[in-house]
């Protein structure tokens, strides 16, 4: 067991994944001995070779298609997106190919390739290099859809998603990077796809949320049992496709009230999908409104410091949005 | 008439069984297609039908260079490559007509034939896209250091889209075994070459990326197979992929409600009259590979199968309504209410 950033427990798990399995690569732009932008992979071109990281050319259509291919083809590929914001170019392959591929074929192909992409805003990365893509893929039957909060989920997620037999999209919250760290177990565990976490157990009210938004909710709901008394349940989605509708229900069942908290702008957003899960299932545990807290419906992230705040969710504003519900 | 016995030289080292294996698929692509278009019209087929009619030298010549076990992958003008590559046409028809016996259970179409078994990657209807996957299955070949090379079907309508020079362009720095095969039929639907692409021939967009490229006459079975056999040792050698332009001419509109408008009647009936089935056809007789009684069985042997394909897949179930959720993930995980 170490304190690792969650950086470098992504990295243990691609690792420890490259030297279990040969079959496993990772292809994306600057990948190799730059290690990335991030520096995700770095070190790992020195030690498993050109063709087991390979440099991409500066074009996501290319990225994704060959890595859907070779998966298709008897490979386990890991295709990198430099950020989440430059994965549209790929869209029509993600969308149009790699998610149809098993439908298309009744099950005789499937295509176990992972895409990995950071997201988010909060470093001012302005208007194409912080937003929140989750939900677009989240839309599309054939993919699974994984946001890790911690180190010790994103290896053992990353793990998973490598082994995995379907296409998953793995997002990462680029400022957790470096700054969430945590304890992870030596060598190999995993943690499930498909499976929540209550990351705080609570019983006044529930607060859904998943990536950066977990460490935000979390401190928040600190905060409140210090000055409020309150006791919140922080539930961890990890996966938003497929939801974990059994542990997100049992939650509600339990509190009997819902804050959902996600960066990605409101409309469309995973909190929708959520909101109407639990009315639909758990409408008669209710003790108040559903609520959303969320980015604001506009294009983009801005730049400016005070934009950059003023977009994201932040502690304050999740403890104020709990005092609210709580009182309802 | 010519009795030479061996014609092996002019015919690219292809026996005479070869060679009337290859009017065979020929013949049978054309019969297929036109029952196809009955079916359509009697309404036995629906949405979309884009017919082969026209190119079977393409498919035939440049199929019939590969190894079984390589591999391919095409667009949505598909039928005539699944049938060179042995598809059964019973599986194609059922297809076609939506049955539970169509080689994907009824949920792909015409458009999306597929077979694993015969490593035939399946028809691709989004322009261009698959290219990319082909780049990803030559990846994969090369990284399993396996021999195979994948051989991949579009138009020349696809050359004008990004996801062609992006493939071009790594399938060339990774020297993967993809042969490409632009099979220009002069039209991007029913936009003439002239109109919709700045550089008409072809191959000449390779250059860029210092492709090996070569443009053949796709109406001639053999030049397209002698062509087609370059190209795959090139690839199959490690030397990096290979953009084939066979020029052809498809007889039948885009799709099977389509007009016409953009061309004369007078200009297929130009083609027509050079209909490379016939001219395939004359010249092996014309040679003493065939005869004309050998020609003529083969004709009716397509009629029958054909004719057989549609009694078949008459006959079949519709498709099961268990492929409508079946088979989205390799490993589902069922939500929990």
């Amino acid at each position: 067991m170490a304190e690792l950033s969650l950086i470098e427990a992504l990295r243990a798990g691609i690792d420890e994944s490259m030297a279990a399995d040969e079959r496993v690569f990772v292809f994306g732009e600057d990948v190799g001995k730059r290690g990335g932008v991030f520096r995700v992979t770095e070190g790992l071109q020195a030690k498993y070779g050109p063709w087991r990281v390979i440099d991409s050319p500066l074009a996501e259509g290319v990225i994704v298609g060959a890595c859907t291919g070779a998966a298709m083809s008897g490979m386990r590929p890991i295709a990198e997106i430099q950020f989440a914001d430059f994965i549209w170019p790929a869209m029509n392959q993600i969308v149009s190919e790699t998610a149809r591929i098993a439908y298309r074929s009744n099950g005789d192909w499937n295509v176990p390739l992972v895409i990995r992409a950071p997201y988010g805003g909060g470093i001012h990365g302005a208007l194409y290099h912080s937003q929140s893509v989750e939900a677009f893929f989240a839309h599309v039957p054939g993919l699974k859809v994984v946001v890790p909060a911690t180190p010790y989920d994103v290896k053992g997620l990353i793990k998973s998603a490598i082994a995995d037999p379907d296409p998953v999209m793995f997002f990462e919250h680029k400022k957790t990077y470096r700054l969430i760290k945590g304890e992870v177990p030596d060598g190999d565990y995993s943690v499930p796809i498909g499976k929540a976490d209550i990351k705080r157990e609570g019983d006044d009210l529930t607060v859904i949320t998943y990536g950066l938004m977990l460490h935000y909710a979390l401190e928040a709901a600190e905060q409140l049992a210090q000055t409020d008394g309150l006791n919140i349940e922080v539930l961890d989605l990890r996966t938003v496709r497929p939801l974990d509708t059994e542990m997100i229900f049992n939650s509600v069942r339990k509190t009997g009230k819902v804050l959902i908290v996600h960066e990605d702008n409101l409309t469309g957003g995973i909190g929708g999908e959520l909101a109407a899960l639990i009315a639909e299932h758990a409408f008669e545990y209710l003790d108040g409104p559903i609520m959303r807290l969320a980015g604001p419906d506009v294009p983009a992230m801005p730049f400016a410091a005070t934009l950059e705040e003023a977009f994201m969710p932040s502690p304050e504003r999740i403890a104020a949005k709990i005092r609210e519900l709580a009182a309802y | 008439m010519a009795s030479t016995p061996d014609t092996t030289e002019q015919y690219a080292g292809l026996s005479n069984e070869q060679l009337i294996e290859m009017y065979r698929q020929m013949v049978l692509i054309r019969i297929f297609e036109e029952k196809c278009q009955e079916m359509y019209t009697r309404a036995k087929i629906g949405g979309f039908l884009h017919l082969y009619v026209g190119q079977e030298a393409v498919a035939v010549g440049t199929i019939n260079a590969l190894k079984p076990e390589d591999h391919i992958i095409t667009h949505y003008r598909d039928h005539g490559h699944a049938i060179a590559r042995g598809l059964d046409t019973n599986a194609l028809m059922a297809e076609l007509f939506g049955k539970a016996t169509g080689c994907a259970a009824g949920l792909g179409g015409s458009m999306h034939l597929v077979d694993v078994s015969k490593n035939f990657w399946g028809g691709y209807a989004i322009i261009g896209s698959h290219l990319l996957m082909a780049c990803g299955i030559g990846t994969g070949l090369k990284l399993q250091k396996r021999p195979e090379v994948i051989m991949v079907f579009f138009g020349d309508g696809s050359t004008n889209g990004g996801e062609f020079y992006e493939a071009l362009n790594f399938a060339q720095l990774g020297k993967l075994p993809v042969v490409f095969v632009c099979e220009n039929n002069l039209f991007a639907m029913g936009t003439p070459i002239a109109v919709h692409t700045s550089v008409q021939e072809i191959y000449r967009k390779a250059c860029a990326f210092d492709v090996t490229s070569e443009r053949v006459d796709g109406n001639d079975p053999i030049a397209t197979y002698e062509a087609t056999v370059r190209a795959v040792e090139h690839a199959r050698s490690g030397k990096g992929p290979v953009l084939l332009e066979a020029v052809t001419y498809r007889f039948r509109g885009h799709s099977a409600q389509d007009t016409q408008k953009y061309r004369t009647r007078e200009e297929v009936e130009q083609y027509r009259a050079k209909d490379p089935n016939q001219v395939f056809r004359k010249r092996l007789i014309d040679d003493g590979v065939m005869t004309e009684e050998q020609a003529a069985e083969l004709e009716r042997q397509a009629e029958a199968e054909a004719q057989g394909s549609v009694d078949f897949a008459d006959q079949s179930p519709p498709a099961d309504e268990k492929w409508l959720t079946e088979g989205v993930y390799a490993n589902p995980i069922e939500p929990k209410f």
